[in-house]
């Protein structure tokens, strides 16, 4: 039992260190494992400031323009925002409202060129018509809320 | 400890496993049959992805079952080298390949849905990175247990190597809380309310039953198969080949 004891302690003790080791590691890369970075991080300064990086925010309400292949539209974080100018096809979850992320380069104070956008999906799923009624009932909520 | 190296005796479990198999067999079957009819018939489409989305119903469990494969595989491997029980070292190795098909399934099939939804096939955020790490774990395991032909120093080897891997899974599990990941957050937590509507989310946990009755099918199987060649030299062995016409 001994022997057995000492094997135990080993693993328990193994995997302890490699835990600090990795949570070490993760902690140093944080900035690097970040995906993307959004609006008011950019405008803070704290996204790269040339060569190409990913954006990440929701398209602004009635922001999008289509002219053939090429679209802007405006990226918020509901803090800050940014437009976007991109030339290509658009994810299928593409619209008003969808969280999106944009890769590509800053090339004015808030004005970015996006090589690929894409569209990040939310952890919602329902059918059509209960997202109808809720939109509804979040329409009345906020109505009730205001008068 | 005495009882545990009693009751897991390999030719044992074998005859265990072997009465199990078909019980297991037969609800994977039901359960997979209910739930993809459910899923694909009678669950409605999504408000923002329209069908697209009932690919989620192999994805979710698959992913699942990658990361409960790898525990599992972890435990009896862990409990193989301290203990040295030979049932859980075969538990451990028959466990890498299965949980190494629903990983590259759960990446196969994410790819598949991420190309019209997101709008490309791969990205290298969190959760996509670790959840390939993990199947590299599952591929070295393998290769590792393959390299070396005494199976008892296989085992103690393979073992430190899962052992060290456990630490990917809670990086995979809340890769998509501490860092901006391109993949969505859990619908479903032990926590809060289900993000998915209660039509969809049946098929979704009748098939996450299915495939975790799917792998303990497979386990059986495999296991099974694993005694009989490590065995092949013991008398029990000898005499059921002798017995079967």
């Amino acid at each position: 039992m001994r022997k057995q004891n000492k094997r135990l302690v080993f693993v328990l003790v193994g995997l302890a260190g490699v835990s600090v080791a990795v949570w070490l590691v993760l902690t140093a890369f944080r900035h690097n494992l970040v995906f993307f970075y959004s609006p008011t991080q950019v405008l803070e300064g704290k996204a790269p400031s040339h060569g190409v990086f990913r954006l990440g925010g929701i398209v602004k309400k009635g922001s999008i323009k289509k002219d053939g292949l090429h679209t802007t539209f405006v990226l918020t974080d509901l803090r800050h925002s940014m437009v976007i100018h991109y030339t290509g096809i658009l994810p299928d979850l593409f619209r008003q409202g969808q969280g999106v992320v944009v890769q590509g380069r800053r090339v004015g104070t808030t004005t970015f060129m996006a090589s690929q956008v894409l569209a990040k999906h939310g952890a919602n799923y329902m059918p059509p018509d209960v997202a109808a009624e809720l939109k509804r009932s979040m329409a009345a909520k906020a109505k009730a809320a205001l008068s | 400890m005495k009882l545990v190296h009693k009751y897991a005796a390999p030719k044992r479990f074998y005859e265990l496993a072997g009465t199990l198999t078909p019980w297991f067999a037969t609800l994977t079957t039901l359960l997979f049959v209910s739930g993809l009819y459910l899923g694909l018939y009678w669950a409605p489409p999504d408000y923002q992805q329209g069908n697209a989305y009932r690919i989620m119903f192999i994805h979710v469990p698959n992913a699942w079952m990658s990361m409960m494969a790898y525990m599992i595989m972890a435990l009896f491997a862990a409990a193989g080298y301290i203990w040295n029980i030979r049932l859980a070292d075969i538990l451990a190795k028959v466990t890498a390949p299965l949980g190494a098909s629903f990983t590259l399934t759960a990446l196969v099939t994410g790819s598949l849905w991420g190309k019209p939804m997101w709008g490309t096939y791969w990205v290298w955020d969190a959760r996509l990175t670790s959840e390939l790490v993990l199947f590299f774990l599952y591929v070295g395991y393998m290769a590792l247990q393959a390299s070396i032909d005494d199976a008892r120093r296989a085992a103690h080897a393979s073992a430190i190597l899962a052992i060290v891997g456990v630490v990917n899974i809670p990086i995979i599990h809340y890769s998509v809380y501490w860092w901006h990941t391109l993949h969505q957050p859990a619908s479903l937590t032990l926590t809060s309310q289900p993000k998915i509507y209660i039509t969809m989310l049946i098929p979704l946990i009748v098939m996450s039953i299915g495939f975790m009755f799917f792998y303990l099918t497979m386990l059986c199987v495999r296991a099974r198969n694993e005694i009989l060649w490590r065995e092949r030299r013991a008398d029990w062995v000898r005499k059921l080949v002798e017995s079967r016409p």
